[in-house]
């Protein structure tokens, strides 16, 4: 029965779907704001990936709340997972010397690669997001090859209160020295430089610390759980 | 063939939208709900890249200083979706908790033991 009424409400929305997308050719161009971004993006902000340019600039105030929304996640899951759990020591089984030894060798050139993609996120493909993922992957490593060496959570929550509070700084000089919140005050520099797009790679760093350290976090959390 | 070669992009990001919702719907134990919801994130994240697509399109970098702008694909669903990624890896861990917690009250998954999780 249960069934039924399922498949017949997926039914009715794949046709509601269908119908309104036959109108909508695939790989026409089609917004206007997109052509907009790309032709003016690099002349108005000074970085060489538009994509990046809309993230952090543009649409910089949105990434504001969408970086406060990964924020309450992370606070909510460490709310809901440690709440009134009592401390208990584990006995964990010390990881082979292999395993070990790949972890401490592959930590460290995971966090440089991680480092590289948020630092370089104005000029290739990459940012603050991506790289806060990889410097996460690279805590999950650790916690899975080699477990008794943990996060400091000192450290990690001031990562993270140090880099969203760094991108509402940023924010408010732009009202100081202009006009708007997250006015891009620094001289814009040549496009594809490193040292280029003004605030843009400030808040991308400050992105990448806050996601990566959000991120491992997370998993500190939920290892310690399992 | 026309029809698919436009198409299936569209198809593909709707079939895993609806997958997921069935999943969703039908499906008794949390974990295989939360499983269709990770599922239906993906759909919905694949549907607005293809939106953005453009034929023959390339990443909106200027790399060099020569390439061409006329045909970047559409950056704004991009930077939407490259947010979207990292915050449904949060809300699923998020879930994932839940469910943990739900686990240690009602000692089951099952969705038709709970009684207030009943529809």
């Amino acid at each position: 029965m249960r069934r039924i009424f399922a498949i017949l409400l997926l039914i009715i929305v794949a046709l509601g779907i269908s119908l309104s997308l036959v109108k909508i050719p695939f790989g026409a161009p089609k917004t206007k704001v997109g052509r907009y971004y790309i032709e003016e993006g690099v002349e108005e902000t000074g970085a060489a990936n538009i994509v990046t340019s809309v993230v952090v600039s543009y649409r910089g105030f949105d990434t504001l709340g969408e970086v406060t929304v990964l924020f309450i996640a992370a606070i909510g899951l460490g709310a809901v997972l440690t709440a009134g759990v009592k401390e208990e020591t584990r006995k964990t089984e010390p990881a082979s010397l292999v395993l070990y030894t790949g972890c401490r060798l592959l930590f460290p050139l995971i966090l440089i690669f991680g480092t590289y993609i948020f630092i370089h996120g104005h000029l290739t493909p990459g940012g603050g997001f991506q790289g806060g993922a990889i410097i996460a992957s690279g805590f999950l490593l650790i916690y899975l090859g080699c477990r008794e060496r943990r996060l400091s959570r000192i450290a990690s929550n001031l990562a993270e209160s140090l880099g969203g509070l760094t991108f509402v700084v940023i924010g408010l000089l732009g009202l100081v020295f202009g006009s708007y919140f997250l006015l891009n005050f620094l001289p814009k520099g040549t496009a594809n430089a490193l040292f280029s797009a003004g605030v843009i790679p400030i808040i991308y760093i400050a992105i990448g610390f806050k996601v990566g350290s959000e991120l491992a976090g997370i998993i500190d959390n939920l290892i310690e759980e399992s | 063939m026309s029809f698919l070669d436009s198409y299936i992009y569209y198809i593909g990001a709707f079939g895993l939208i609806l997958t997921g919702l069935y999943i969703i719907l039908v499906k008794h134990n949390l974990i295989k709900v939360i499983i269709g919801l990770g599922i239906l994130d993906t759909g919905v994240n694949l549907f607005l890249i293809s939106i953005g697509y453009i034929t023959k399109g390339t990443a909106p970098i200027f790399s060099r200083p020569e390439i061409d702008s006329e045909h970047m694909v559409d950056p704004v669903p991009q930077a939407l979706v490259l947010t979207a990624i990292v915050i449904g890896v949060a809300v699923l861990a998020l879930a994932l908790s839940l469910a943990i917690r739900l686990y240690q009250h009602y000692e089951t998954l099952n969705l038709r033991k709970i009684k207030e999780q009943k529809w």
